[in-house]
């Protein structure tokens, strides 16, 4: 495996879906390939920075509409 | 307690919504909402009109309980109701482009510039360019979770072409597994691989370029 296809593969390695033998490639070219760790290392930081996002959020009167609407239904 | 975001579960949510529980109503509307303007905006053109797909959802919730069967968790349940409103809004919009037919220049070619890898026939084709391979971010790990970087990746992921940023928002800022996503997008396994893939790719080629030096010029943002 060369560093141009391991880059390829990141997300398929992170999701743990590649078969065995795949996976073990992987393994073997990270383990000699300071480069492609340090490509797995920043994916890695990059799926949790995108997680780490804050919301926007509903505004407040729409919110309270919601809510009025959700306390007027009429329930059987 | 795994943390203040923690809901109960599925039976106990349709139970007391049902029943017509306002705090329980307010939870899940509070818990969801901003996940789902997100989503939203990246079937529509505007905020207003990803708050009123966001409305219209809850809307719909709030109508539709009695009839939820809970052959999907209550979550996806509700954003399959989003996903099918707000691509209706954006259709009208003329902004929706269908799932189902990538674009070619999503979808083909290297996530990774060519020229940081040797070429095919030289000596280690496919490795790392001595000098183009990736430099480990001068900056604590943890400051990539807050601040400014976390601002430079919100805006990268709102510049996403607009699948990538759907795929990516419900991955891997909405925290939902991969069958969900296929589920609610209608998308097979490999293609919402590939659209994450190619959308994280790009996030990571931008925070490589704004911390590789970017952030020294004037403090980064607003450069073109």
């Amino acid at each position: 495996m060369n560093c141009a296809e391991f880059v390829e593969l990141v997300t398929d390695f992170l999701d743990g879906v590649m078969g065995e033998p795949t996976e073990l490639r992987c393994l073997v070219h990270l383990a000699r390939c300071e480069g492609c760790e340090t490509y797995l290392d920043q994916f890695r930081q990059t799926v949790a920075a995108a997680g780490a996002r804050s919301g926007p959020s509903l505004p407040a009167s729409a919110r309270a509409q919601l809510l009025r609407t959700f306390r007027i239904l009429p329930r059987g | 307690m795994a943390g203040p975001r923690e809901l109960p579960t599925d039976e106990v949510l349709v139970q007391r919504l049902r029943s017509g529980d306002e705090e329980t109503f307010a939870l899940v509307l509070d818990s969801w909402s901003g996940g789902m303007l997100r989503l939203a905006m990246s079937f529509v053109s505007t905020r207003d009109s990803a708050e009123e797909a966001v409305q219209d959802t809850w809307l719909a919730v709030i109508r539709g309980i009695d009839g939820f069967e809970g052959r999907a968790s209550l979550k996806t349940w509700v954003y399959r109701i989003l996903v099918n409103t707000a691509k209706a809004r954006g259709t009208k919009e003329s902004r929706t482009v269908p799932f189902a037919s990538l674009l070619p220049q999503e979808e083909e070619g290297p996530t990774v510039d060519a020229e940081r890898f040797r070429a095919p026939g030289e000596r280690y084709a496919g490795h790392w360019v001595a000098g183009q391979e990736p430099r480990p971010w001068d900056i604590p790990e943890d400051h990539v979770l807050r601040g400014e970087v976390r601002e430079v990746i919100a805006a990268a992921i709102d510049e996403l072409p607009p699948r990538l940023r759907t795929v990516i928002t419900l991955r891997d800022v909405a925290g939902y597994g991969s069958d969900e996503v296929c589920a609610l997008l209608e998308i097979s396994p490999g293609n919402q691989r590939v659209l994450l893939h190619r959308g994280r790719a790009l996030l990571r080629r931008k925070l490589e370029a704004y911390l590789s030096g970017a952030h020294d010029v004037a403090s980064g943002r607003g450069h073109a």
